[in-house]
């Protein structure tokens, strides 16, 4: 049906075809219409990765084929989302590998953004716990790969924005804990310096992340508060806590009910919320144990929060720097704060090695800001594209609604492997987003 | 642990009902035509729900299977819940008796053979409950769902008819009257968004009104008064009508 879509930046907003199938006769006979078109989950990435005239929807296609509770596997159709896995594998005593910051997106979309989380350091990102997938191409033929068998398709599709296929199945493995309860610590860190030197000092910790308030000039540049965090044990538990060692969290949602003027965000609300965020901390260090919904998911708890920015929408910017280019966080952050332009979220994350051809993951530094969008942002931001370039850097395609094709070429040097994996499984072109489109990935 | 059947278990709706009842700690036995589309809800519901979940073969068309089709269902269900339904091309219908054919047999003789089956057996034991899943476009014939709206429209009829049979046996009969629903059916039709509901709504207020055991309930339920308002156009102005 032919309807207005956009994903969770709101920005592009385009017309498309959906379409969508429960069985995979229905997704063969979808294919067998001959038209050009992109597989989309639950709309989570934040540009136009999953935006074409025709979408074929994996949302139908969300069933749990297997979970084995003792050795911790769990396969499942692409359309699942995260938060439906976790209803099932908490109460069993397992945790996804990997997770982004909402559970709102389908495993589908997990493999294609090979997303990575809090805790990239020590478990790489999603792509790492895969152990089998089916891939069904443009032409009806399903293909299952791991990393050894078919490895060029199960590399370029980890990461690879949907352009290879359909994900249809993926198996991929969980990690075990005692409890549903994370133990966390709060540090404060007066500048940017402080903060590098701390994640240094904390790099033992499964999961850690910062949140940084771009705004701030002077000596406490960069000021910030890391956010690190463990599985809690059940030793760790208070009583209450202990009654049910693996709760799964009620579900209670408040809903953002309409787009919020854009003139609401400007620099000085901006620049109180980070002051109250930065606030409410009163002690350098906190250190308690709380469910893993607060820890992981913060924003799940508001539904629509992206109508916060208003109805133009808002652009995210992450972009990885390797460790030894610190200097190029200090530029981009006081480019960002002479312009004023901040936004709520400001994260920064270290990231361990990573090889692939097409994932964005890479050792270094990861920073990812929202920035609603405005008369001037885009020109501003291919200016910030070229300093990441100039440290070595490169852009996540998955939050990406503007980047020009040589800044994804000079950041992605095994770019021309995967277009070339692209065309190998679907030689007439069929697949493809306005993303891919505008990012030469697809175009001949 | 009850039990619940669902007949037509492929549909987008019937996967939501067989969802519902099992979080309610039903088994559930699922029926459709082509049973190995049904392996991964299969697994699915034994995953999520904990609760035991099996698939049978069910073709609605081939009426002299109904009988030993349910029999041969091992439990018996203690719920049963017709779910399936074509709609075609009503414009092609019109022109191919095959289609026509299909959609009133589909849609009425096929669940009508079925259940009195089912309805027979649940006399005789003086308990049981039968859902059935009509439809709003059964309420009043129009041009664009002619053959479909006049097959439900005698389905609804017939469900009333088997509450009145099987009364006063303690069995229940249930007519469910959706309006629009989001589904594969509906999938190409602009709906207006107020007014249309997702399959999971729908399960939702099935399952509660067999907890109240209702016996007609619209899906969702201002659709009573549209239907009530649609009923009360006079004939001669209604005819002129496109809808």
């Amino acid at each position: 049906m032919k309807k207005q879509i956009a994903n969770w930046g709101n920005y592009p907003v385009i017309e498309s075809n959906e379409e969508s199938f429960s069985y995979p006769e229905q997704l063969q006979e979808l294919l067998s219409r001959d038209e050009i078109f992109i597989p989309r989950g639950n709309g989570r990435c934040y540009g136009d990765a999953s935006l074409a005239k025709t979408t074929i929807s994996t949302l139908k296609f969300d069933k749990i084929l297997s979970f084995d509770r003792s050795a911790g596997i769990f396969e499942c159709q692409s359309g699942l989302t995260l938060d439906q896995i976790l209803d099932v594998i908490v109460p069993a005593g397992w945790f996804l590998p990997v997770t982004p910051g909402t559970k709102f997106i389908t495993v589908g979309g997990a493999v294609a953004s090979d997303v990575h989380g809090k805790n990239h350091h020590i478990d790489g990102s999603f792509s790492n716990h895969i152990l089998e997938m089916d891939v069904v191409l443009a032409a009806g033929d399903t293909i299952t790969c791991t990393p050894l068998e078919n490895p060029d398709l199960f590399e370029s599709t980890c990461g690879g924005m949907g352009l290879t296929g359909i994900i249809s199945r993926v198996v991929f493995g969980l990690k075990k804990m005692e409890t549903s309860y994370i133990r966390q610590k709060q540090v404060k860190a007066g500048n940017l310096e402080e903060l590098i030197r701390l994640f240094d000092e904390y790099q033992g910790y499964t999961y850690s992340v910062a949140w940084i308030d771009c705004l701030k000039k002077g000596p406490h540049f960069g000021r910030s508060i890391l956010m690190l965090g463990e599985h809690a044990e059940i030793k760790d538990l208070d009583d209450r806590q202990k009654r049910n060692p693996l709760k799964l969290p009620r579900k209670k949602q408040i809903n953002f009910p309409f787009n919020l003027p854009s003139w609401v965000l400007n620099a000085f609300t901006v620049k109180t919320f980070n002051f109250l965020f930065y606030s409410k901390n009163l002690k350098k260090e906190i250190n308690n144990v709380i469910g893993y919904e607060p820890f992981f998911y913060p924003l799940d708890a508001i539904l629509h929060w992206n109508r916060g920015y208003g109805k133009k929408g808002f652009v995210q910017y992450q972009f990885v720097i390797p460790l030894d280019a610190e200097k190029g966080l200090v530029e981009i952050l006081n480019r960002i704060s002479d312009k004023g332009l901040g936004s709520f979220l400001a994260v920064l994350k270290v990231f361990g090695k990573q090889e692939s051809i097409i994932s964005f993951p890479r050792e270094g530094y990861t920073l990812a800001l929202d920035f609603p969008v405005r008369d001037g942002l885009l020109e501003f931001l291919d200016e910030l594209d070229l300093v990441v370039l100039q440290y070595g850097g490169r852009i996540y395609m998955s939050k990406d609604a503007r980047m020009k094709p040589d800044i994804l070429q000079h950041g992605y040097p095994d770019l021309k492997k995967f277009k070339d994996i692209v065309r190998k499984y679907n030689p007439d072109g069929r697949i493809r987003s306005i993303q891919s489109d505008r990012l030469f990935l697809t175009t001949n | 642990m009850p039990t619940v059947l669902i007949l037509g278990a492929t549909s987008d709706i019937g996967v939501a009902i067989a969802k519902k009842f099992a979080s309610e700690k039903f088994d559930v036995l699922l029926a459709a035509r082509k049973p190995e589309q049904l392996k991964p809800l299969e697994s699915d519901i034994r995953i999520r729900y904990g609760v035991s979940c099996s698939s049978v073969k069910f073709d609605a068309l081939q009426y002299t299977t109904h009988n030993d089709f349910f029999h041969g269902l091992d439990p018996k269900p203690d719920v049963s819940v017709c779910v399936f339904g074509i709609l075609d091309d009503e414009d092609q219908a019109f022109d191919d008796w095959s289609l026509t054919e299909r959609m009133i047999h589909t849609n009425y003789t096929g669940a009508v053979s079925i259940l009195n089956v089912i309805a027979k057996d649940y006399i005789a034991q003086k308990k049981g409950t039968i859902i059935g899943i009509s439809s709003v476009a059964g309420d009043r014939g129009r041009a664009s769902k002619l053959i479909y709206a006049s097959a439900k429209a005698a389905f609804t009829v017939y469900l009333a008819g088997l509450r009145n049979k099987c009364f006063k046996d303690h069995v229940h009969v249930m007519t469910v009257q959706p309006g629009f629903v989001y589904t594969k059916m509906t999938e190409n039709q602009p709906l207006p968004k107020p007014i249309t509901s997702t399959p999971v709504q729908v399960a939702d207020i099935i399952y509660n009104a067999y907890l109240k055991k209702k016996n007609v309930v619209y899906v969702k339920w201002f659709w009573k008064y549209i239907m009530l308002v649609i009923q009360a156009i006079p004939e001669f102005q209604f005819k002129k009508m496109k809808l």
